[in-house]
């Protein structure tokens, strides 16, 4: 599947497009489908995401995880240093991204 | 230490009054993001995988106590309680948030500090031996020349808008403890016979994806006219250095395609023109900044006895503690590379506590190293104990300074938008490998250095074992690299063989040292060891199991 992040300009949080706005939860990203240019640009057009783009991703049985590891380590947080990350309670957090 | 004039401040707080405007210009929309971005990253402030990172400025490596204190107080009030002490002496700070970088930049003025020119394709933050004014054996304080740098290349027009990013490192010593041949300048101040100080340039230097070591262009330059060699030197560079693809645009391209001879022939012109201009700075004003560097007020008489009777003590002294200039002073360096850390990271607390340290016991200074460690320049030996305690006490004692566990990395895929694998890891992975002290010291000196891409933020090249860490169809795999250096020896790592796995490299770099204490002569280095026997029974070690295994 294809899902489109960016980061939240105001923030600089990673950001995931849910089909009505942004999450900071890779796990509410959904499939971009044909329209990912348009929603991009509509987007980017409200100034509030800025570095947009459209990625690879699959859906396993924990949830949608970006295909590619730097992806990844963007969805969790820094690998060494996962209380700062999405999961900071997980130890094991850091296994998916691998 | 330098102390800025109405001139310097008030340039640094209009550029924050400045960069405040773009800011809310771009939160309400007014600007795009493509007419942002040139604006931030003038100011330091990049987009990385996870938050807005922030780097900041610290002029040839030296802070005070204030201005070390209000880092570790940024680190807590707008980032996540610590900060990245890098490979250019400066700080990053991963997290912060596009709305409070106006206000941090404020703070950073207050204590004359500042993000400028930390990017972008301009004349970057110079840097320098941590030990200057320090070290037995300086011949020239090399920070006056630097400060006269900071403000030559600070918003210099022509410059502002080079091919590429320029980086300058300028020492004083014999000894290169700036990896100065590395950079797109180095500038050595040496004495001729007569006991002259003169500027030796080094022109064309850098790591990257074509890394070279740069050649001699200028033997000895008289200080007064360092800076209208300068001039000479980037005005060819900006006349002729390739924009047409980054990736040769770095003054090392230009330098290696014409020639040293030729690129020395041009800067001879172009010097012999400026020198008509009559443009360098008033003997005055390198007096006037000499005039913020004199020697501290040492204690005469103060003695260099030491009680070693506490063994950990011992060993950080032996490992850890320079020679001083001055008699019963040392040169104190706290590694940031305790065992399993993350190299170069320090939490506001400790960051604080050494900002307190060198006021209590260095004169109010304090360095910053390209290695990611911090030093304390003057310290009084009576108070070494004291500060070992202290230190101890908030795990910044580790007593590994050149040792395999003073590892230096660069943030690598935790962290950069740019890297292709991680860094941190690998690191920590080897650091606890290597945890034991004893075996550290066995291998003694062994300087070993990771990047996460091969633009090699953190020195892979110059680490007698380097770790280049690549994307291999969406996998991190690791390149070893063996043989690289540093200073008056520099050379360059060359690349063992097929790359590894995480825990792969751990276990290269392991038989890689075996390899080391097997057959080295006595007191040879790793790298000397090296340089002896050749790349061949290290690759034959490092890849036995493969090859058997067939």
């Amino acid at each position: 599947m294809k899902i489109i992040t960016g980061s939240d300009l105001r923030t600089g949080d990673v950001i995931w497009w849910t089909g009505e706005g942004w999450s900071r939860h890779v796990n509410d990203a959904v499939e971009a489908g044909e329209h990912a240019e348009a929603i991009i640009a509509r987007e980017n057009a409200k100034q509030i995401v800025t570095d947009t783009q459209v990625i690879e991703a699959t859906v396993t049985d924990e949830g949608v995880r970006p295909a590619h590891i730097k992806d990844r380590i963007r969805a969790l947080g820094p690998t060494v240093r996962l209380d700062l990350s999405l999961k900071p309670a997980d130890p094991a957090a850091g296994n998916w991204v691998i | 230490m330098y102390q800025y004039d109405s001139y310097d401040q008030s340039m640094v707080d209009a550029r924050v009054a400045e960069f405040r405007d773009q800011v809310e210009r771009r939160l309400a929309g007014d600007i795009t993001e493509d007419q942002f971005k040139p604006l931030r990253l003038k100011n330091g402030l990049y987009l990385q995988l996870h938050a807005y990172m922030l780097r900041v400025a610290v002029p040839y490596g030296t802070l005070n106590s204030r201005q070390m204190r209000m880092l570790g107080d940024i680190a807590d009030k707008y980032d996540r309680g610590y900060g990245h002490f890098t490979t250019r002496q400066n700080i990053q700070y991963n997290w912060i948030k596009l709305q409070d970088a106006p206000d941090i930049l404020a703070d950073l003025a207050s204590v004359e500090m500042h993000a400028i020119q930390t990017s972008g394709n301009c004349i970057r933050n110079t840097t320098s031996d941590q030990f200057a004014g320090a070290a037995a054996d300086e011949l020239v304080d090399p920070r006056p020349y630097a400060e006269l740098l900071r403000q030559w290349s600070t918003f210099h027009p022509e410059f502002d808008y080079l091919p590429r990013k320029f980086k300058i490192a300028i020492i004083g010593s014999e000894t290169d403890r700036a990896a100065m041949k590395l950079h797109d300048i180095g500038i050595q101040l040496v004495k001729n016979d007569a006991g002259e100080i003169g500027c030796k340039f080094y022109v064309g230097g850098g790591m990257g994806r074509t890394p070279m070591i740069a050649p001699v262009i200028g033997d000895f330059v008289p200080p007064l006219q360092m800076i209208s060699y300068l001039e000479a030197c980037l005005r060819v560079y900006n006349r002729y250095g390739r924009r047409d693809n980054k990736y040769k645009a770095r003054i090392k391209i230009l330098v290696h395609e014409i020639g040293a001879d030729e690129y020395r022939r041009q800067v001879e012109e172009e010097f012999a023109h400026i020198l008509t201009l009559g443009l360098e700075p008033p003997a005055e004003e390198l007096e006037r900044i000499k005039g913020f560097f004199e020697q501290p007020g040492f204690e005469a008489g103060a003695s260099d006895d030491l009680d070693l009777s506490d063994p950990d003590f011992a060993l950080w002294v032996d490992q850890n503690v320079h020679a001083h200039k001055q008699p019963g002073y040392a040169i104190v360096n706290i590694s940031l590379k305790p065992v399993g850390g993350i190299p170069g990271d320090a939490t506001a607390d400790q960051i604080r506590l050494m900002a307190d340290l060198a006021l209590e016991y260095s004169f109010d200074e304090l360095r910053v190293t390209h290695a990611q460690n911090i030093v304390l320049p003057h310290v009084r030996k009576a108070d070494l104990y004291t500060i070992w305690q202290k230190l101890d006490a908030a795990d910044l004692s580790a007593a590994n300074l050149d040792l395999i566990g003073d590892i230096i990395a660069c943030p690598g895929l935790d962290y950069c938008s740019l890297a292709n694998a991680r860094s941190i890891p690998v690191a920590q992975k080897i650091s606890e490998r290597f945890a034991d002290l004893g075996r550290q010291r066995e291998l003694g000196e062994l300087k070993l250095k990771i990047s996460g891409c091969i633009n090699a933020c953190g020195h892979h090249h110059a680490g007698h074992i380097g770790i280049l860490g690549v994307d291999r169809k969406g996998v991190e795999n690791y390149q070893l690299l063996l043989g690289g250096c540093e200073g008056a020896d520099t050379s360059l790592g060359t690349i063992t063989g097929p790359g590894f796995n995480e825990d792969g490299i751990v276990d290269a770099v392991e038989k890689a040292t075996n390899v080391y204490l097997a057959q080295r002569d006595e007191g040879e280095r790793f790298v000397d060891t090296y340089r002896r026997i050749g790349m061949a029974p290290f690759k034959e070690a490092i890849y036995a199991k493969e090859t058997a295994n067939g």
